[in-house]
């Protein structure tokens, strides 16, 4: 590992993963905590479940580091932002300390409430983002599950695409990930490993971050 | 093999509160664990579920849930049962009685704290229980604490003769920390011991345990002083001095690492000397309590000069910000740096949605096409949901059962305009075994006019999919006895002919028995009988579409609240008497369409038709 750009000033390394009920962000999370546990760190891993899974807005913190005390990341301290959809990543990056970095997935869904007219969905959440100067990297994960033939597959894109931001080895997570699919479903474990791989390869091609004015996607 | 049990003996494994807790109650020899679903408690008795050796149950509510777990303890056997706070609400009459008569066995109630109010309907302090019935009460920071302090709960029930508290809190229940495990003991060998004075609750036999239990509270207090599970953590800026407990504890490390902090772990009693002892050490005391001024006013109450709830909120979490912020004030100092707190305010909200085909859409539709006729009285569970856009169908929802009460009362005050509207309860099948049943016992008896909806999904739905006695099935998966809602109703005295079971999906049938049963002046049960589509028991059907070119922008499907259907475009018409519309065209994501079919029927045009017409048979229009 060349890359540690996610390591808080204390050592801790905070993580806020976004998104919407049913899109598999509690278990990259969980995912995750485990590959930190792997690597000999403590953590903790917090979410808002209840109401949430209901189609709502769904969070996760994880916290790494040599000793990790508060369950929840403190405001504006989030060292990466991984977003499963742009409006919510756009919702929770004013979560980001200044200079942390955001893995954003292009997939777009809108709420009931914009199809009832009742709100509007921002015309481009990843410009907004990108507006503010972010360090944003983006990602199609669920055009990359797609083409790999399933759509659950797009938690496993975005763990491959934040694999090389993080203090943590990017082949053990990809051990991780295949591991737990293949005690859990077996026929899953290479296909997740490739999606892992797909998510990083991709990532790794996205363009650095453009002008203000430029859109993304 | 079970995966639980083969974890080596202190090892650190990733665990949540609610987890930890589980393995401790197990590690503890306890025979018996009981339980009613609730956000953020579910999951300790679906994890002690897959224990061996130990009975974990679902109980049909929190009252009896105890009552069966102080049955068990008075056998001799330690016993377990856990909620979540409002839970407690309705377990209280048995805890406040049991609490004076004791215990035998070791028994351990774990109440959950929705600190932050994410899943439920207020946000009370249980810690307030400790304190009423005269009853300690332990409170874990985290996974690791919850399994230390569960296995000394057990230990101090037995030492002391009664019943303890375990207060959690959501950042306790599911937050994942590394937990390290131990090995069962083997349970304890003991029997019911023939004693009615102490457990026949006769007002004489009461009377003579009141001096037993100021005894006790003296026992309590010194105990509760000389805790291990309090610790002082040091800090070198004595300038204040924070006194905290729970998660907050670790938040106040965390934001102000120097600053010395008694960190409670036995809660009540308060242990107001060994904080007096603290408070010497320091310039200035510190209350940060989530949420309610408990041990603030204790401490006032003894004398103590401290400060609390005026530098730090009464309500939600005591985050590291907040708490930061709270110090901030009481120094006089302005806050350096405040980050945004939380989400951005100016992006659309996304509350949680009913799922695409999930049979409360259509009664749900069918209430907000009679809106203007009826008063709704609402209940607990997802179809809580149905308050929000866009059916706007309920009017009221309090706590477990208080659609069918309510709707009795609203129904028999009413006078003037509301004397025109028909009154509605709705209300879902676990809810109703929890404790609706008595109340619609209730509204027979006194033969008040209200419309029941008993919707029927087979599943507690809002916390995960949990078995009960309406499902046939109990926690292990294994099959149970089966109540029979038609019968059931029945047997309570509704008339045969105003009970109706039907397919929530046939939308006509379900909207036409609704307008007729709304109009007779008895009570009618409607019990819908589509299962949730998120367990195993629904069916999906093939999808459907919206044939683009005959969609006229009427909007009708988008009323259903489905959130499989998507608008693709808006207009804005003029119609033949000189009023404009708003069209709203629609397509159904295939994705999440189960082909439940609800909508075809809202659709005017006949847009809707199977993606593949061979597919679905039932759908082939003449």
């Amino acid at each position: 590992m060349t890359e540690h750009p996610a390591a808080g000033s204390a050592g801790v390394t905070n993580v806020l993963l976004c998104g919407i009920g049913g899109q598999g962000v509690l278990t990259a999370a969980e995912l995750l905590a485990h590959a930190a546990v792997d690597a000999g760190h403590d953590a903790k891993k917090t979410e808002v479940a209840g109401m949430a899974q209901r189609g709502g807005v769904v969070t996760s913190n994880l916290r790494f580091g040599p000793r990790v005390l508060a369950p929840a990341i403190p405001d504006g301290e989030a060292d990466l932002l991984i977003g499963f959809e742009a409006a919510e990543a756009l919702r929770w990056v004013g979560q980001l300390r200044p200079g942390g970095r955001a893995v954003v997935n292009g997939l777009r869904v809108k709420p009931p409430v914009v199809h009832q007219g009742l709100f509007d969905y921002p015309e481009d959440p990843i410009a907004l983002i990108r507006q503010r100067g972010i360090d944003l990297r983006t990602v199609e994960a669920r055009d990359i599950a797609d083409s790999l033939g399933n759509h659950r597959l797009m938690n496993t894109v975005m763990l491959g695409a934040v694999a090389d931001l993080l203090p943590l080895s990017a082949e053990d997570l990809r051990s991780r990930v295949v591991e737990v699919f293949r005690a859990r479903k077996p026929a899953l474990a290479d296909l997740n490993g490739r999606a892992f791989d797909a998510g990083r390869a991709a990532v790794s091609r996205a363009p650095a971050p453009e002008p203000a004015t430029a859109t993304a996607n | 093999m079970n995966a639980l049990t083969e974890i080596a003996i202190g090892s650190r494994t990733l665990f949540s509160g609610n987890e930890a807790v589980a393995r401790a109650v197990w590690e503890s020899g306890a025979a018996v664990a009981t339980a009613y679903p609730g956000t953020p408690s579910t999951e300790i008795l679906e994890t002690l579920a897959r224990y061996p050796d130990i009975r974990a149950q679902w109980s049909v509510n929190e009252k009896v849930s105890l009552e069966v777990a102080i049955g068990a303890s008075l056998v001799g056997a330690r016993a377990f049962c856990a909620m979540k706070h409002v839970g407690m609400n309705v377990a209280a009459d048995a805890l406040m009685s049991q609490a004076l008569a004791g215990c035998h066995g070791g028994l351990v109630i774990a109440i959950a704290d929705d600190v932050g109010l994410s899943s439920s309907q207020n946000e009370q302090d249980s810690r307030y229980w400790g304190r009423f019935a005269h009853l300690p009460m332990l409170e874990p920071a985290d996974a690791q604490e919850a399994h230390a302090h569960t296995l000394a709960a057990f230990e101090l029930s037995e030492q002391v003769g009664c019943p303890v508290l375990l207060r959690l809190t959501t950042r306790v229940c599911h937050v994942k920390t590394l937990v390290s495990v131990g090995e069962r003991q083997a349970p304890p060998a003991r029997g019911f011991i023939r004693d009615s004075r102490r457990w026949v609750m006769l007002p004489s036999n009461a009377k003579s345990m009141l001096p037993r239990q100021d005894e006790r509270d003296a026992t309590l207090t010194a105990l509760a002083d000389e805790s291990d599970l309090t610790t002082l953590m040091d800090g070198i800026d004595r300038s204040v001095g924070i006194v905290s407990s729970g998660p907050a504890a670790l938040s106040v490390r965390e934001a102000l690492p120097d600053t010395p902090l008694l960190k409670l772990g036995f809660t009540h009693p308060v242990p107001v000397e060994r904080i007096r002892a603290f408070a010497r050490t320091v310039d200035t005391l510190l209350v940060a309590e989530e949420t309610e001024p408990l041990v603030e006013q204790a401490l006032k109450a003894a004398g103590i000069d401290v400060h609390g709830k005026d530098v730090l909120p009464r309500h939600g979490e005591l985050s590291v910000s907040v708490l930061r912020r709270g110090v901030a004030r009481l120094r006089g100092e302005e806050p350096a740096h405040a980050p945004p707190a939380g989400p951005d305010p100016s992006v659309f909200p996304r509350p949680p949605t009913m799922c695409a085909g999930c049979p409360h859409l259509s009664p749900f539709y069918c209430l907000s096409k009679l809106r203007r006729a009826a008063l709704i009285a609402g209940d607990i569970g997802c179809y809580t949901l149905g308050a929000g856009h866009p059916w706007q169908a309920m009017d009221t929802c309090t706590c477990m059962g208080a659609s069918v009460t309510m709707a009795q009362g609203l129904a028999i005050a009413r006078s003037g305009e509301d004397s025109k509207k028909s009154v509605v309860a709705v209300i879902g099948d676990s809810t109703f075994l929890h404790m609706g049943m008595q109340g619609l016992l209730d509204l027979v008896y006194n033969r008040a006019n209200v419309t029941v909806m008993l919707l029927d999904n087979r599943t507690v739905g809002m916390t995960g999919g949990q078995e009960h006695p309406g499902t046939g099935f109990d926690i292990h998966g294994e099959e149970a006895p089966r109540v029979d809602f038609v019968a059931l109703v029945k047997a309570m005295g509704v008339k045969p002919e105003r009970v109706h079971s039907v397919d929530p999906y046939e939308l006509p049938e379900l909207f036409r028995l609704i307008r007729t049963e709304t109009q007779i002046p008895e009570v009618s049960v409607i019990i819908t009988n589509q299962p949730c589509v998120l367990t195993d028991r629904h069916v999906p059907r093939p999808a459907l579409k919206v044939v683009e070119e005959d969609c006229t922008g009427c909007g009708g499907c988008i009323d259903t609240g489905c959130p499989a259907i998507q608008v693709t475009r808006r207009e804005t018409t003029t119609t033949k008497s000189g009023k404009t519309k708003e069209l709203a065209f629609a397509r159904i994501d295939s994705a999440f369409c189960t082909g439940c079919n609800a909508c075809v029927e809202t659709c005017a045009p006949n847009a809707i038709v199977p993606l593949d017409p061979a597919a679905h048979p039932r759908l082939e229009r003449v």
